[in-house]
């Protein structure tokens, strides 16, 4: 996928300017309802519904890639159950 | 063992954390509106000492014993008419009534529409999740033509209500119409509505999958989700005769009305500063 992108898009000049934020996930598994709206419109695919079970039987989400997370806040956005949020960590250079 | 420090959450200061878990059931929408309120709240920067939440019966009216700022759990239908004698018992307040579509259109359907006319600066948000779902699925002024119900259950015969084309004619300020699933704009939406001087409404249609959906076999409510983000088109400034929602058809939403007329409030204070001939 990133072999792709850069054969067709030029290489920007100032591209160590531009930084990427890196989210943290944090999941309060027991106040999860297992809907799924998170694990559906999380535009990166972070998130996955777990095998197991939490405090009241349903299945909450699980961090399956952490690395994707931008911080976008979507997840906490959409979330019906306030049991999910993100929180910035780090921000990251393009280039590294 | 040490206890794990679990951070809080971000909306901690305009929601009763205490009293979450909400009675909600999964995938429903109404916790998703009350997230785009929060961060709109957040967004205005306003003190929350000021801001008032009123709300009636149904499952929309526990809002209000979901936020952290003064809150009235009213009777039913009348959560327009308590907040309109807030409103001008303390005209410093932003009041805001978050209630349902049974509550605010069918049995405070006049306080609506008296609130609406004496353009009250209050702002309505109105969750419309097409039923009665509290009680148990019932028809609801807003059941679109030919949908199951409990009391239908041969499909719904009565016309639904259009809610933007009624407050349109009753003369609101701002009307707007968004679904759960667009929770960016809803925030924006709710934002401008309450800083808008005026009777301002925004509906929220959001899913029931408890009642809605599983009487009418559409899915649960992620189904209902990804039917909004199929089938929901922006238009703003659309005329509002053109907003019925039909069964399972195209939903138009956005930002129909935005004018400006003198509040009840304002009118009040001019009639008060107005030299007025003496009693005799």
């Amino acid at each position: 996928m990133k072999e792709t992108r850069a054969k067709y898009w030029r290489k920007s000049l100032n591209l160590s300017e531009f930084k990427i934020p890196k989210g943290k996930i944090h999941i309060l598994k027991d106040r999860c309802k297992g809907c799924g709206f998170c694990v559906e419109y999380c535009p990166n695919n972070v998130l996955e519904l777990s095998e197991k079970f939490n405090a009241k039987g349903y299945h909450p989400p699980k961090i399956v890639n952490e690395n994707d997370c931008v911080n976008c806040g979507l997840c906490e956005m959409v979330c019906p159950d306030f049991a999910i949020w993100c929180t910035l960590d780090k921000e990251v250079c393009l280039e590294s | 063992m040490a206890k794990k420090k679990i951070e809080p959450h971000p909306m901690e200061n305009i929601l009763r954390m205490d009293r979450i878990p909400h009675i909600w059931c999964p995938a429903c929408g109404i916790g998703t509106a009350v997230t785009s309120f929060a961060s709109a709240l957040e967004k205005l920067k306003v003190n929350l000492d000021e801001v008032c939440v009123v709300s009636g019966i149904g499952c929309t009216g526990r809002v209000a014993g979901y936020t952290k700022v003064d809150s009235f759990h009213t009777t039913h239908g009348r959560a327009i008419a308590y907040a309109t004698g807030v409103k001008l018992g303390n005209p410093k307040m932003k009041v805001i009534v978050f209630s349902g579509d049974g509550d605010i259109i069918a049995i405070g359907g006049n306080h609506f529409m008296h609130a609406a006319r004496r353009n009250i600066d209050i702002t309505v948000i109105c969750v419309n999740n097409f039923i009665y779902a509290m009680t148990g699925g019932q028809v609801a002024p807003t059941t679109p033509l030919t949908a199951y119900a409990t009391t239908s259950p041969f499909g719904n015969i009565e016309p639904p209500y259009n809610i933007p084309r009624l407050a349109e004619a009753c003369g609101a300020v701002y009307v707007a119409r968004w679904t759960a699933l667009h929770v960016r704009r809803l925030t924006n939406s709710i934002v401008e509505a309450i800083q808008k001087p005026g009777f301002s409404v925004v509906e929220v249609i959001s899913p029931c999958a408890q009642y809605y959906s599983r009487i009418n076999r559409l899915g649960d409510g992620l189904d209902m989700m990804r039917f909004y983000h199929d089938n929901a088109v922006i238009k703003h400034n659309e005329p509002t005769e053109n907003l019925d929602i039909d069964y399972q058809k195209q939903i138009i939403m956005g930002k129909f009305i935005d004018r400006e007329k003198p509040t009840y409030i304002e009118r009040y204070n001019e009639w008060l500063s107005e030299s007025k001939p003496k009693k005799k």
